[in-house]
């Protein structure tokens, strides 16, 4: 029995911790700071460095019907699809994030209930349509076009809409109109890259009337079947495959009739950058790089970057005689 | 500070500059780098060799300004891991972005200033991390090798010059790391203003009285 008043037992000197022992502790504690420093750094470039990955969980569009293919009008490019995933997670949308894998989480609460779309300007019956009566001018098709990215990336994509000029149709131009431009919705509550002035906000695109009226020019309301995510410009954009993607406007709230060459946003940004034409051409470069060729998202390795984006059978004539190089 | 502890200070900082470089690697290997991977690499090492570069520079006047001298320790290694994600990202710009052609390379970088900027970076940084051993420093003599290591403020310049050069429109994260450098490289001036200040000043106050 251990009596606790007892003087207490000498410590003998086997007892003692030795120092090999003693070492290995300190071993063992150093090993534990350097496991932890090293998982903390980890987490450090984890959350600095993700990669964005998600579901996409928009509704399906109903009456999709596959467009008429035939060899000339270039509505199905015959190239292995962009991955769901990599199309909704590779985004430029400087309304909602200047990083491309940024975009999905920063938009994924965008509303666009009761979302509604003017078409004005020099047009015979100007109206503002809501977001159901512009589904409802002509049934979805499914169109394959290639993206190409004025970065030097590219995606082929199976959109979902109907040609412009359908729309166009409806409100009917007038004969003074010579281009068409259009304009993105400008609140920067529901988009916060509108609260920094990287670009001069809201974004504007616009098109020769010849341009928008040509039937590759997509009024595009759905991808792979569903509705627009927010990333990708919903609830309807523009899709111009022959051009650069930044002409390809998102979250229209405005599309206006004019006389004379509208502005545009890039342009605007950096005029020895990016012209109004903005036709994918591998002969010119832009000033910071070469347009010559292109990583194609899902591919290893770059592919040759092919004149107006492989569409020059369908799109050339608009361009004949224009100098490609004053006019890029 | 014991040698033990030192040696410890040097496998920690050693072992956690590798984290991000083994970290990218295991994504890689699992296909976990997103819709771009080659660029998402490029991207990734680059802003690396700029964050090494930085913390390189950050030791000095955070030593002196601390008192912290035994921090000095860790200059070497993370100036040579700043050399190191620096080549790393040219490497994988040359093997996957130009797949190993030193034409495709060489003519893109007469296209694109940025590059030649970038490169000049790197260039730079190579005598340093030849002569970053304890016998390069001997045999250069302390003067001439910390002369030729002022290329290092060289290289950081150029790393965030290319970086900020190739941005299409937001600036701010290339504006932040030239904000940074600016201050690590102010602190320098003014100290070396300072210093030629008081030595003037002795050599003033020891100058002999003109005779009347």
């Amino acid at each position: 029995m251990v009596d606790p008043m007892k003087e207490p037992a000498k410590i003998s000197a086997r007892e003692v911790t030795s120092p090999a022992v003693y070492f290995n502790r300190r071993n063992f504690i150093r090993t534990g700071i350097l496991a932890a420093s090293a998982v903390a750094t980890g987490m450090v470039y984890r959350r600095l460095n993700h990669v964005a990955t998600g579901e996409i969980k928009t509704a399906r569009i109903e009456g999709l019907t596959t467009a008429a293919t035939n060899d000339v009008n270039g509505f199905r490019v015959a190239e292995p699809e962009t991955s769901l995933q990599d199309i909704t997670h590779y985004n430029n949308f400087y309304e909602f994030s200047t990083d491309k894998e940024g975009v999905a989480a920063a938009a994924a609460n965008f509303e666009t209930k009761g979302w509604q779309m003017s078409v004005e300007g020099l047009v015979r019956k100007p109206k503002i349509f809501g977001l159901d009566e512009i589904l409802k001018i002509s049934p979805p098709e499914e169109r394959i076009y290639r993206m190409r990215c004025v970065e030097g990336w590219s995606m082929v994509i199976p959109w979902a809409g109907f040609s412009l000029s359908k729309l166009l149709a409806v409100v009917e131009p007038a004969s003074d109109a010579k281009f068409v431009a259009f304009e993105t919705l400008l609140d920067p509550k529901r988009m916060p890259g509108q609260r920094s002035d990287v670009l001069n906000w809201p974004y504007v695109e616009g098109l020769r009337l010849d341009e928008a009226m040509h039937p590759l020019t997509l009024l595009a309301s759905g991808l792979y079947g569903r509705a627009l995510p927010p990333q990708d410009g919903a609830p309807i954009r523009l899709v111009v495959p022959w051009k650069y993607g930044f002409k390809g406007i998102k979250s229209i709230v405005k599309i206006k009739l004019v006389a004379a060459q509208p502005r545009t946003t890039w342009n605007e940004a950096a005029p020895n950058e990016y012209g109004f034409y903005a036709n994918v051409n591998p002969q010119v470069d832009h000033p910071r790089w070469s347009q010559a060729t292109e990583q194609r998202i899902g591919e290893s390795g770059r592919r040759p970057t092919l004149m107006f984006n492989g569409y020059e059978e369908q799109v050339g004539h608009l361009y004949a005689g224009m100098d490609l190089r004053a006019n890029f | 500070m014991k040698e033990s502890d030192l040696r410890f200070a040097r496998l920690l900082v050693l072992i956690n500059c590798a984290v991000p470089a083994a970290l990218l690697g295991r994504d890689a290997w699992h296909h976990q780098l997103g819709a771009n991977p080659v660029n998402f690499a490029i991207l990734t090492t680059g802003l690396l060799a700029l964050i090494f570069l930085l913390l390189t520079l950050l030791v000095t006047p955070l030593r002196k300004l601390s008192g912290w001298n035994w921090i000095i320790f860790s200059r070497r290694t993370l100036g040579l891991y700043a050399f190191f994600y620096a080549s790393l990202h040219f490497l994988i710009f040359f093997c996957f972005d130009r797949s190993f052609s030193v034409s495709g390379t060489l003519s893109e970088m007469v296209k694109r200033k940025y590059l030649m900027v970038g490169a000049t970076g790197l260039l730079v940084m190579v005598p340093l991390a030849v002569t970053s051993t304890n016998a390069m420093i001997k045999r250069l003599g302390g003067k001439r090798w910390r002369a030729l290591h002022r290329l290092a403020y060289v290289a950081a310049v150029a790393g965030v010059l290319h970086y900020y050069m190739q941005v299409k429109a937001d600036v701010r994260q290339p504006l932040a790391f030239a904000t940074v450098l600016a201050i690590l490289l102010g602190y320098r001036l003014v100290v070396y203003w300072r210093q030629r200040k008081s030595v003037s000043a002795a050599v003033t106050s020891v100058k002999p009285k003109p005779e009347v």
